[in-house]
């Protein structure tokens, strides 16, 4: 569908992104972002939220840690590191993604390449919005992600989603998910067709509370 | 089984649940939507030809990116002025009420929904941003969503979610105080406290007699940070104080029906007995204006000690301590500074936390009769037309503008920087703002977060100083 080159389809992903691919399992190395509490000001600043589309936002990426003030890249920045180009899975610390709720943050991390987020804890709606946008978040406790970021860096990673493991050479690490998030991950579901489908739930709902309801209607 | 506000509130409004996971879909009763985080979710709609299922339960405003400077003249960022004229557009197409640039109602989107008495207890409110906990204010479970939620939400009129854990937090004195102190300095307090992700996965009641002597709209600013702890939600018992809040507003329910609601309304409160996950008391008595220091809300001290170092600050935490040093380097400031040795460039009065009209008035009296420093260019910048109006009526602007003030037009303006009101690197600034992220005020600007008492005082000294002994 993606792949035809069609008008229609190149259309549809740069206006809205809709398309939800499923999430396929993957091997990759871990780009290290050693810093923690990171809010979404810093994944995405301001100026790149007037933008209208989902897309596009991937240069923009971590905008100020990455580049002067001239647009230059800044060479101590992780993502400026040859070493680390082209790799699929952030690895992070504590209480990612806090702060303002932009989606931005998320298509940033996507249209740059990511697909996978490892870190011990993070921010309940970048959390939300990383799922909504087909990218697999990883909890792990601190001494694992600690032991990742001191001697498995240049390992590859293999994120199998449906075992709910992460593996590294032979060695497996085993995650929690909500099992609505995962299949929406492995079936690339829309959400919203979904819950269209309970409109009947939602009609009962509306008339079993139509004062409530009504109260606040306001046209 | 004895039950929280919250289980009470996520209760009424279930609509759907499933099984085989751990969420549920509940019914939105209040949509509030604008500019920034909606045009792709509107484009969504679209592709799918789908429609809005509840027009009528959801309002929209611009606040973000709107200039805060004449409003007669025509918008000069090119970007900004699309994305507000693609609002305006979705409104028509879809049939949602807009209260535009020009609007007597326009303002930021969490002032005035309140004021025009949009935001009711015991409803469920969402907004694609995060300062919607504000809302719960009114004993309503509010809270901020990103986009395809708001595209979700705009479909369906639901959401699914995943229960949130129940956090108590209990405020107590403060109410004898010689030196009253800021709602804002109580909050900055509780997150200094307990951290930025102390109620990540929560919901946070604000109990005690502390919450319950205080106006609607310091409940606000409480409830608005609540997210720069990590909780989406705060929640207040909603009492007398909210209901003659809501009574004759714009939008509130009417007569008869008004007094029936109030009924319903006293309902909501947690059970005695009520099990919380997590507990958090604080002694409001003799608590010190708070000033942040660093790059995240907790990195906040009392106005009257110095910039700790970064062991004394991350208390033998390797990550924190590493923010802490980063957060130095990035304000350039050094362990041991007094605050109050601390000189500001700017000052801002204004943002959802802190520009209603007890905000102004707080700020105005720190202002009376004095000029605002050489050094230091300041500017409020009201919640919202309805605010700047009642404000003017008290001559409040007259005031701000005689000691050197810039009196603006209502918007999010320098607390994100969205549209021309920015801080130039090196910067600092006294804001009355939520956060004080890198970057937040303008590209290397530096943020103080503060009340809009010591914002004024600031203002007036070119430094921090300390309220208690200086006004």
């Amino acid at each position: 569908m993606l792949e035809n080159g069609s008008k229609f389809d190149l259309l549809q992903i740069k206006i809205t992104g809709v398309i939800m691919e499923p999430f396929k399992n993957l091997t990759s190395k871990v780009v290290p972002l050693d810093i923690a509490n990171i809010d979404t000001d810093q994944i995405i600043p301001k100026q790149f939220l007037k933008l209208l589309g989902k897309t596009g936002y991937g240069e923009y990426l971590f905008f100020n840690w990455r580049y002067d003030n001239q647009g230059t890249p800044l060479e101590n920045f992780v993502l400026n590191s040859p070493l680390y180009s082209g790799r699929q899975i952030l690895l992070t610390r504590e209480n990612f993604g806090i702060g303002s709720s932009r989606e931005h943050a998320v298509w940033a991390l996507k249209d740059y390449g990511f697909k996978v987020i490892l870190g011990v804890s993070f921010a309940d709606i970048f959390y939300n919005n990383c799922f909504k946008n087909g990218i697999l978040v990883i909890k792990m406790d601190k001494n694992i992600i600690e032991d990742f970021f001191t001697t498995t860096i240049n390992e590859n990673f293999e994120i199998d989603l449906i075992r709910q493991q992460v593996r590294i050479n032979s060695k497996a690490f085993g995650f929690d998910i909500d099992p609505t998030l995962k299949s929406y991950l492995v079936n690339g579901l829309d959400e919203i067709s979904k819950t269209l489908e309970l409109a009947s739930h939602i009609k009962k709902y509306e008339d079993k509370n139509k004062v409530s309801v009504e109260s606040k209607s306001m046209i | 089984m004895a039950q929280t506000l919250y289980d009470k509130i996520w209760d009424n409004h279930v609509v759907y649940s499933d099984e085989s996971s751990d969420l549920s879909l509940l019914y939105i009763d209040r949509h509030y939507v604008h500019e920034v985080t909606s045009p792709q979710a509107f484009d969504g709609l679209r592709i799918n030809k789908r429609s809005v299922r509840r027009p009528d339960l959801t309002f929209a405003t611009v606040d973000h990116n709107v200039p805060t400077t004449n409003r007669s003249l025509p918008i000069v960022d090119q970007i900004s002025s699309l994305q507000i004229k693609t609002l305006e557009n979705n409104c028509k197409e879809f049939g949602i009420r807009l209260f535009d640039i020009h609007d007597k109602y326009q303002g930021i989107v969490h002032v005035i929904g309140p004021e025009l008495g949009l935001t009711l207890p015991g409803s469920t409110i969402v907004c694609g941003d995060s300062h919607t906990s504000t809302h719960g204010a009114f004993g309503s479970l509010a809270f901020g969503i990103g986009t395809s939620e708001v595209e979700h939400v705009l479909a369906t009129q639901c959401l699914w979610l995943k229960k949130s854990k129940n956090f108590e937090i209990v405020l107590n004195g403060g109410l004898k105080q010689k030196h009253p102190i800021s709602s804002k300095d109580v909050i900055l307090n509780i997150i200094r406290k307990i951290g930025t992700s102390g109620g990540s996965g929560s919901v946070i009641e604000y109990k005690g007699n502390y919450i319950s002597s205080l106006s609607m709209e310091k409940r606000m600013t409480i409830c608005n940070m609540s997210i720069e702890a990590g909780a989406r939600a705060g929640l207040v018992v909603p009492d007398d104080v909210t209901f003659e809040y809501l009574r004759g507003r714009v939008f509130s329910p009417k007569s008869e029906l008004f007094d029936q609601q109030v009924d319903n309304w006293k309902d909501l409160r947690s059970d005695n007995g009520a099990q919380y996950d997590k507990t958090f008391s604080i002694d409001i008595d003799n608590l010190a204006p708070q000033v942040t220091w660093g790059t995240n809300p907790a990195m906040t001290i009392d106005v009257d000690s110095a910039i700790p170092s970064p062991d004394e600050y991350s208390m033998g935490n390797d990550d924190e301590k590493k923010s802490a040093i980063k957060a130095l380097e990035y304000m350039n400031l050094k362990p041991g500074l007094p605050i109050t040795d601390i000189s500001v460039d700017r000052v801002f009065i204004g943002s959802c936390t802190n520009a209603r009209l007890e905000d102004l008035i707080e700020a105005s009296n720190a202002v009376k009769g004095k000029k605002v420093s050489s050094n230091v260019k300041a500017m409020v910048v009201p919640g919202s037309q309805q605010v700047k109006i009642a404000a003017e009526k008290l001559g409040l602007d007259k005031i701000f503008i005689n000691a050197g003030f810039e009196w603006r037009e209502p918007g999010c303006s320098m607390c994100l920087g969205m549209n021309p009101d920015i801080l130039q690197a090196g910067e600092r600034c006294a804001s009355t703002s939520n956060r004080n992220f890198e970057g937040r005020q303008g590209t290397g600007g530096r943020t103080h977060l503060v009340s809009p008492l010591m914002a004024a005082a600031a203002a007036i000294a070119g430094k921090f100083v300390d309220v208690r002994e200086w006004v």
